[in-house]
């Protein structure tokens, strides 16, 4: 059987590259995406604990599914966002998004 | 080493590179396709963990939905279909310097722990149990979901119309 180390080491790789996707991308889309890669992580990490520490219960599948639906309503809501954005400043880079900068 | 391990490390590099592919490309259609291909690693890993439902659900909402969202975004702001010269910005260095240290911590913290775990099959009614859960003991936050991807449904609309 595979270690519960490696499922939670594979999260923490995925987690990582997510947030250095958000962190270093100019493209409002691109920080996006590396925001699903850490949704993504955690939802490893609770399944992986669900399976290893409680294996008779789904407490950790039916957090997933909930981390899962939460994420569909920001892609939804974000790229709405984004393609709002485009529209009054013909551009999806987070360097011209300034309006509320002081 | 078992051939259930030697598995469990293809689609575990597969997921892992795709998502280096995610970050690290200039192009971003090019991106969103890695993205797609992380989605299906991660949908593989949770078939190892032997959560069909999820594996299933992760194919659907993230394979089926949400790169078909993020594809159409990219293709509604044009211009970004070209391969960019410059898709970092100015943290970028330090961002991975934060990324890879954050990576270590969580690598030494995982490894040092002696996890609780418990060596024994899982429920044979698992996706019974999770319907059960759903309306039973996790009702309220069920109803909850519901209702926020009811407001994120109508939000999405709202925010992304064209106004004349």
């Amino acid at each position: 059987m595979v270690p519960l180390s490696w499922y939670l080491i594979v999260g923490a790789a995925l987690f990582s590259l997510g947030l250095y996707g958000a962190l270093s991308r100019r493209n409002s889309i691109a920080v996006l995406m590396g925001v699903e890669l850490i949704l993504n992580a955690v939802n490893l990490n609770l399944i992986a604990f669900g399976r290893y520490v409680i294996p008779l219960a789904v407490t950790g599948q039916v957090f997933a599914l909930f981390v899962l639906a939460v994420a569909a309503a920001e892609a939804a809501v974000g790229l709405a966002l984004i393609i709002a954005i485009y529209r009054s400043r013909d551009s999806v880079n987070l360097e011209d998004v300034d309006l509320m900068k002081g | 080493m078992t051939s259930t391990q030697l598995i469990f490390l293809v689609i575990a590099l597969l997921t892992v590179g795709a998502g280096f592919m995610v970050v690290t490309t200039r192009n971003l259609f090019h991106a969103a396709l890695w993205l797609v291909g992380s989605f299906f690693g991660v949908a593989g890993l949770y078939a190892m963990l032997e959560a069909g439902f999820l594996a299933v659900a992760q194919i659907l909402v993230y394979v089926g939905a949400i790169s078909t969202l993020i594809i159409f975004a990219i293709m509604l702001s044009r211009g970004m279909m070209l391969g960019r010269t410059v898709m970092r910005n100015y943290q970028w260095a330090i961002s991975a310097v934060v990324a890879a240290g954050l990576f270590v911590l969580l690598v030494i913290v995982v490894l040092q722990i002696n996890w609780p775990v418990v060596v024994g099959p899982v429920s044979e009614t698992a996706i019974a149990d999770i319907g059960s859960a759903l309306v039973g003991e996790y009702l309220v936050p069920f109803e909850v979901v519901s209702v926020l991807l009811l407001a994120a449904l109508m939000g999405a609309i709202m925010i992304a119309r064209e106004r004349q």
